[in-house]
Order: C-alpha cells, then structure tokens, then sequence
C-alpha cells in the first residue's frame, strides 16, 4: 500500500472488523479497493446480481432490502455490506439502494476470501447473522414499523388549500367547507413567492370564534395561530407523529426548504396506521369529563404493547406514551377550567421527569407542578389553583397516574409558586448545591411546560441551561449523586442480582439501568448549556460540543436504546400475560440475545459512569 | 468550453515528438471526443509545488491514481517525492509536510518519468486546477527531456467554475453578508457529501480529485456525456 493511503486505512481501522485487523492484512484490504461514488436514491446491488465485493460504506448510507422488497437493513459510514451474497453463492442477497450520496469501498472478493480464512476475527464477524452488534440488532428491530419508513410526503392527498390572512372568518369558514379540510393555511404574497403566516383549524373555530360568539367579519389573523409548528418533507410519519404528541397540535405544514408541499393531519396519520396512539389521543380531546378520560385510559396499555409488538424504537415508546400522559394532563386542564372558570392571573402547567423528557412508559407516577404570573397573590388567587392542581391530580390518578410519593405534584403548595419564586428554586439549587438536597430536587431538570403560558417553563429552561454549565460544584454533586446508581455488572461480566426482599433474583432495569443513563446524559448537556430533555436528543446537543467523543457517544446512544426496549418488551410481556408490568427482571427470563447485549450495554454504561467521576471531580462516589 | 478535437491532435504531435517517452504517450493515442466518459480510462494527477509559477518553482512530489467512472483503483495508485530544482521554501514545507531529509535521498524527476508515463498512456488526465498539472510538467519536461508536452484534462475545478458562473456576489450581496461559492476542492467536495480527508499529499489530493470527478458526473452529467465535452 502506498503511505500515502493512510486516511483510507486509518478511517477502516476505527470500524469493525478491520479495527483488530493486523497491518498487514488491513494495508492489503486497503490495496484492493476500488471507490465508487453513488448518488442518492441509485441502485448498488441489484437483486440476483454477481456479487464479487465486499461494500464498505465510507460516507452517506445505504438501505439494504430482502427479496419482497421489504427493508432489511440501513448501514452507514465504517459499516460493511454484501459479505452474505459472498459468502454463499456470490450472487446478491439484499440489492441496496445510496440513501443518501455515498462513498463506496469495494474491498475485492479475492481478498475478502483471504480474510475469511485467515483472520478469525473477520470470520466471526462476517459469518453470523446475529453477530453481537448491539447497532445492527437495534437497526433490525426498526425495520418493519411502517411509520418509521415511511415520508409524511405520502400523506399529503390533496392541494394545500390556502387563503390571504386579510379574510374574514365568515369568508375563511366557507372556503374550509367547500374543500372539506380542516385547516387552513394563511399566505401572503411577500416578494416573488407565498409566505406562510399562519394555520386555522376547526378546532380554533369552535373554540375561538364560536365560543366567544366573534362577529362573522373578525379578520381571520386575529385567531389563527402563528409561530406555527412544521415539518420537513423529508421527516418519517413517526416523527410527524411526535412532533403533533409533543406539542399537542393536530394539523402540520410539510415544508420543502421555504415552500408548503401540503398539510398532513392528525386523522391522515390515524386513518394511514388505524393502531396508532394518535388514535387515542384524539378520543382523550373528545372526552367531556373524567369518568369519559377513564374510561379510554384501559387503551393506553394496549397501544403500548401494540407499539411493542410493532417493533417501534424506544424513542417512539416513550414520546408516545408521554404524548398521551400530556394529552390526559392537559385535557383535564381544560375540563377544569370549564369548571371552574378561566383562571385569575396566567398560569403554566409543568411536566417533570420521564414525562418532560418523552421517555414515559406504562408504570409511572404522576410528577407536576405549577409555575403562576408574579402577580400572584395567594389570598386572592391560590383557592383556585390549589382546586385546579387537585382537580387534574385525582383525575390523573383515576387514568392509571399514581400520586407522587414524594409529593412533587402541583397540589403541593411548595411546587405552586409564581415564576420569581421558581427562579430562586433553581439558583439556589445550582448556586448553592447541597448533595442531599440536589437528590431530591434532580427532578425538576427534567422539565416541560404543557398548558397554558409555557413559555414560562422556558424561561425556567434557560436560566438552567445558562448557569448550569458555570456552576462546577453543582455538576460534581449531581455527577456524585449520579454515581450512587450503578449498573447489575460484576466480575467476569455477571449479572449483580437482588439478594433479598420482594425483588430477590432480579435485577431493576430502570433502577441500575435507564435512570443512571439519564442522570448522566443530563449532567453532560447541563454542563454543555443544552435546553434539550430528551435524552436522545440530549445526546445530539453534546455531540455538537465535543465534550464525549462521538463513538462514546454512539455506545451511550446504543446502551440507553438497548436497556430501555429491554425493559420495555419486559413490561409488554408483562401485561400480555396479564401480571402488573414493573421493572425488575430476572436473567433467565431473558434470551441469550438479549443477556449478551444487556451486559456490553451495562458495561458502557459503567464506563461511562467512570468518564462521569473523572470529569466532574466526583470521586466521592459510593463506588470510588 | 473550447472544442479542441485531440484525437487528431494527437496524431500530429506523435509524429513531431522525438523523444521516446513522449513519442509512445502521443502512439498511445487519445480517444475520439464522442466517447461516452464511463468508457474512458481516466487517471487523477497532482502535484505538490514549491509555489505557483512553472518558470520559477518545481515539483515535490507526484500521485497518481488510474481510474474511471465505477472504481477508483487505490491498489494501483503511486506517489513520488521528487528533488526539486530550486530550493525548497519554508512555507511549502508546512503545506506538504515534505522536509529536506525527505529531499535530499529523493530522484529527480527524470528518474520516475517512465513509471509516470506508464500509468499516463492511454488514459485522459483529471486535475483540480489544470494550470499546475499542465503548466509544471510542460516545463520540466521542456528542462529534462528537451521538448513539452501537450495533452487534454478534465478539470474538476473548471467544472465547480461552470456550474457555479455566480459565485461570487455582486456588491449587493456582499453587503447583505453572502459569502463567494468557493470551487477549491475540499470545499467542492463538501457540496456533494465526499468525506473530509485530513491528510494532504499529492497522492491523497488525486484520490480527492478522482472521487470528485465522479460526483460531478453522476450530478450534473450522465455516464454517456461525450468526453469531447469536458476536456479541456
């Protein structure tokens, strides 16, 4: 090989097989490749094609399909493919597809053959399907959600139907009937194209203009709301999905760079997969009382395990799940101001903990809290908001939500407080930390505002994200107390059981698995000033910084993806066998698969939990 | 861009040439400008320079890789360093991280001519920035061998220009903060999704260079592009 080429091995090195591969042998992989380029959207490998290479995907990605045409895999950059159709009868298996433009090595078939009887641990690695890859395990398991496959574009039915915001509400009601949508788009010609300046529903018309008996002339931008919530034509219906559960809206604009292609709504997702949770959280808004929201509460469980057994990631789960909680959360809201009237001074309803951060599953406890106007006087107007927490928090634990144990829910005067108040919360806790106090209060960095003025929750949001990251102490006693919660590994990578009380013999997924997790993803994008909750999406903000090297970050992102659809199926099955789901699971339980995985994802989760101590100087730890 | 037919052309300085380095790359012949480029046996050239001028700055080092439209050969890819006729300058030492130890035990040019023009004949030449790879070995072989050469590349360089006729902005733009489209090639790479290679060396550069010309192609042209369209 030429020294030269030393980018091009290097690059092969990090990835496996090649990264235990001895020079020699990889310095001749490097001398038979030929590179190709393929754009986006061309064909590889055709099915029944002579297949003579190894692909190694150098940049961009690629789908890989089974013979029905059904996606069988997705690889990207250090990822290899084409080696089964080698390894059998040289003729392709999976044809694939240039996802996007992508930079192809193809390591020639000579050579592999030479690896293959040469270099076990190629061999091991090519040869057996079910290698231990936590990546491809978990890429398998997406594959046949169609949600997950498919664009929103394929949604769009119909032309977008739009008007100028100048028109009346009479005018605009019309146009709504005549083409039987139930939205509609306001654009105005700014320049030489359209420009989208807001969207009315029908919902907006019952709930604004009819209830508040608006005269028939009222223009139409008076009540159509702005600071409107898209999506990319690119984006997958699930995402589209999320996005309406996060942020409870029902119609979304599908935007190609600055241009409307259509609108998709909440009834073209649910009509598109009849299943969907989107399905549920349509009838919790048509619910006009609490005994109606219990009643549709028996369906959570069953959409959660319909999702399982779809095959959906954990992401989905858990923003799912969290989307219906919210919606449960904010139609109460809205069913007890119908009560007891529209409230004295503006207010906002608070998320905390796995709600917040869209990673709630079936067994969960209710975690709220009230941030009010700092005109708030509690003489004249805390009756009423104590009555309304109540309100929400008994219909909430009539709809399968546990009060809090620990008493973080909005009817405590404590967590009811103007927003002033709510500030000093947080600068104290971050400006003046105390280990014990932090334990109790790390809650409440997990937090999202879901009725009423949320951007006061926002405000909350930044304050954290800008102090945080300043305050050393604070990072080092949260790393500290993050430490307390370590994962079921000992020596000679056994399972740590339980050894006595109920849960004897069983290890606690969330317990010594996701909650560490994200205790120490929060602490990372605190300390990286993130705003982000999800820990996903947490993930993707530290990676902007560099603070976690991206292959960590992609352990970290496989480990949490791994341990939580581990528990996941655990709680699904659970419920399928008719038992009360939890989260303590014991080893033979579990398939041999899944025992191997679990334990590379504990292992990463302790390294991380090592990086965590040495980074924040928290070698205080009960593991030290 | 200029219709030169070099097929012909060719021909005609096959027979003028007198060296036998330079009389067997013209024999080699050229192929005709219908050509469709996927039939095209193509090879990236680069060359590091002391500096920009062929009159005043040499060569420090060659790479070379034979390829075409559906495989980039890095089995058969070469790279020199060669002794420069002049002396090497301080700031070319830190762009190529060639040293003069590297130097001082290199050939000269004249010795690896032939295994240049090994992998030259037959094939059309693809640069990023024709003047260097054209101009630079011109001269030195107009020095070495006592005649130049002439001969047709494919300029990926060129192509960005011909793509991007607007890249720069006019004052206007400029004074609303549009930067001008650069056409250098780790930046043109960018546009179409080719990785970021760390390392720079002649050889690197032409595996950059190649795996441009690819992209170029499979964006804005199509594999039967006649090559009489894109050489220069």
């Amino acid at each position: 090989m030429q020294a030269e080429l030393i980018d091009i091995r290097n690059h092969m090195a990090q990835y496996p097989p090649f990264d235990e591969m001895p020079d020699d042998l990889l310095e001749r992989v490097v001398e038979s490749i030929e590179v190709e380029y393929f754009r986006a959207g061309t064909q590889i490998l055709e099915l029944g094609d002579q297949n003579t290479w190894l692909y190694y995907v150098r940049s961009g990605a690629v789908e890989l399909f089974r013979r029905s045409g059904e996606l069988y895999n997705r690889v990207s950059e250090g990822e290899i493919f084409g080696q089964f159709g080698l390894l059998m009868n040289r003729k392709v298996r999976f044809p694939a597809k240039a996802l996007e433009d992508t930079l192809i090595y193809r390591v020639s078939g000579e050579v592999f053959k030479y690896l293959f009887e040469n270099d076990d641990n190629f061999a091991d690695f090519v040869e057996i399907e079910d290698r231990s890859r936590l990546r491809s395990a978990l890429s398998r398991r997406e594959k046949s959600n169609d949600l997950m496959t498919s664009r929103v574009t394929r949604l769009i039915s119909r032309a977008t139907v739009a008007a100028p915001s100048t028109v009346r509400l009479q005018e605009a009601a019309r146009i709504m009937t005549d083409h039987g949508v139930s939205a509609l788009l306001l654009m105005d010609e700014e320049g030489d194209k359209p420009l989208l300046h807001g969207i009315v529903t029908d919902r907006d018309l019952r709930t604004r203009a009819v209830t508040e008996a608006l005269p028939s002339e009222t223009p139409i931008c008076d009540i159509m709301s702005e600071d409107l919530i898209t999506i990319k034509s690119t984006a997958f219906i699930f995402e589209a999905m999320l996005t309406m559960l996060h942020n409870n809206v029902h119609h979304l604009p599908v935007m190609e760079k600055d241009e409307v292609r259509g609108v998709i709504a909440l009834s073209d997702i649910v009509k598109y997969e009849s299943q969907s949770s989107l399905y549920l959280v349509s009838n919790i808004y048509h619910q006009q009382d609490v005994k109606g929201l219990k009643k549709i509460s028996r369906d959570v469980r069953d959409s959660f395990v319909r999702m399982v057994n779809e095959d959906a990631n954990s992401h989905m789960i858990g923003s799912a799940m969290a989307g219906i909680g919210r919606s449960f959360t904010q139609r109460l809201l809205e069913l007890g101001e119908e009560k007891l009237g529209p409230p004295p001074i503006p207010y906002c309803f608070m998320a905390l903990g796995s709600m917040a951060r869209d990673e709630q599953l079936v067994v969960t406890d209710q975690d709220n809290a009230m941030i009010l106007d700092d005109s708030f006087v509690p003489e004249e107007h805390d009756a009423y908001f104590l009555a309304l927490a109540k309100f929400v928090s008994d219909g909430l634990a009539e709809c399968g939500y546990k009060y809090c144990t620990g008493d973080i829910m909005a009817t405590n005067p404590k967590w009811r407080q103007p927003l002033k108040v709510w500030k000093d919360y947080f600068i104290d806790w971050i400006d003046n930390p105390k280990a014990e106090a932090l334990l109790n209060s790390n809650i409440f960095f997990d937090l999202d505002g879901i009725h009423g003025k949320t951007r006061f929750a926002e405000q909350l949001k930044a304050l954290v994200a800008e102090r945080a990251s300043n305050s050393q102490r604070f990072l080092t006693l949260l790393a500290r107390n993050a430490l307390n919660r370590t994962p079921p590994l000992g020596f000679f990578r056994t399972f740590v059981l339980e050894e006595d009380g109920q849960h004897r013999k069983t290890f606690n997924l969330k317990r010594r698995g996701t909650a560490p997790l994200s205790d120490l993803i929060r602490i990372h994008a605190l300390a990286c000033g993130s705003r982000a909750q999800n820990s996903f999406d947490r993930l993707s903000a530290i990676a902007k910084t560099k603070l976690i090297m991206d292959e960590d970050l992609n352990n970290l992102r496989d480990a949490l993806e791994f341990i939580s659809i581990v528990r996941i199926r655990h709680q699904a099955l659970a419920i399928e066998e008719g038992r009360e789901p939890d989260n303590n699971v014991r080893p033979q339980d579990l398939s041999p698969f899944e025992r191997s995985h679990l334990k590379d994802a504990f292992q990463i989760v302790s390294n991380s939990q090592k990086f965590l101590r040495f980074r924040y100087n928290a070698g205080g730890g009960r593991n030290a | 861009m200029p219709d030169v037919d070099w097929q012909q052309r060719f021909r005609k300085l096959a027979q003028d040439a007198t060296h036998p380095l330079l009389k067997a790359y013209y024999e080699a012949g050229c192929v005709s400008p219908d050509t469709p480029v996927s039939e095209v046996p193509l090879v990236a050239l680069d060359f590091e320079t002391t500096g920009l001028d062929p009159e005043q700055h040499s060569i420090v080092s060659v790479g070379l890789v034979p390829f075409n439209l559906t495989g980039i050969q890095l089995g058969r890819a070469r790279h020199w360093v060669v002794r420069p006729k002049l002396p090497l300058h301080q700031t070319s030492i830190t762009i190529h991280g060639i040293t003069h130890s590297d130097i001082d035990n290199a050939p000269d040019l004249s010795e690896i001519l032939e295994e240049v023009f090994g992998m030259l004949n037959g094939r059309i030449a693809v640069v990023h920035y024709r003047d260097i790879e054209r101009g630079f070995l011109d001269v030195a072989l107009k020095w070495r061998l006592g005649e130049g050469i002439r001969f047709p590349v494919l300029d990926t360089m060129a192509i960005e220009a011909h793509l991007h006729p607007d890249r720069r902005p006019n004052f206007w733009q400029q004074w609303m903060g549009k930067k001008p489209l650069s056409i250098r090639l780790a930046d043109s790479r960018k546009r179409y999704g080719l990785p970021h290679y760390a390392a720079h060396n002649a050889l690197m550069d032409a595996a950059a260079t190649a795996e441009l010309l690819q992209a170029q192609i499979r964006h804005h042209f199509s594999p039967d592009t006649p090559i009489g369209d894109l050489w220069l």
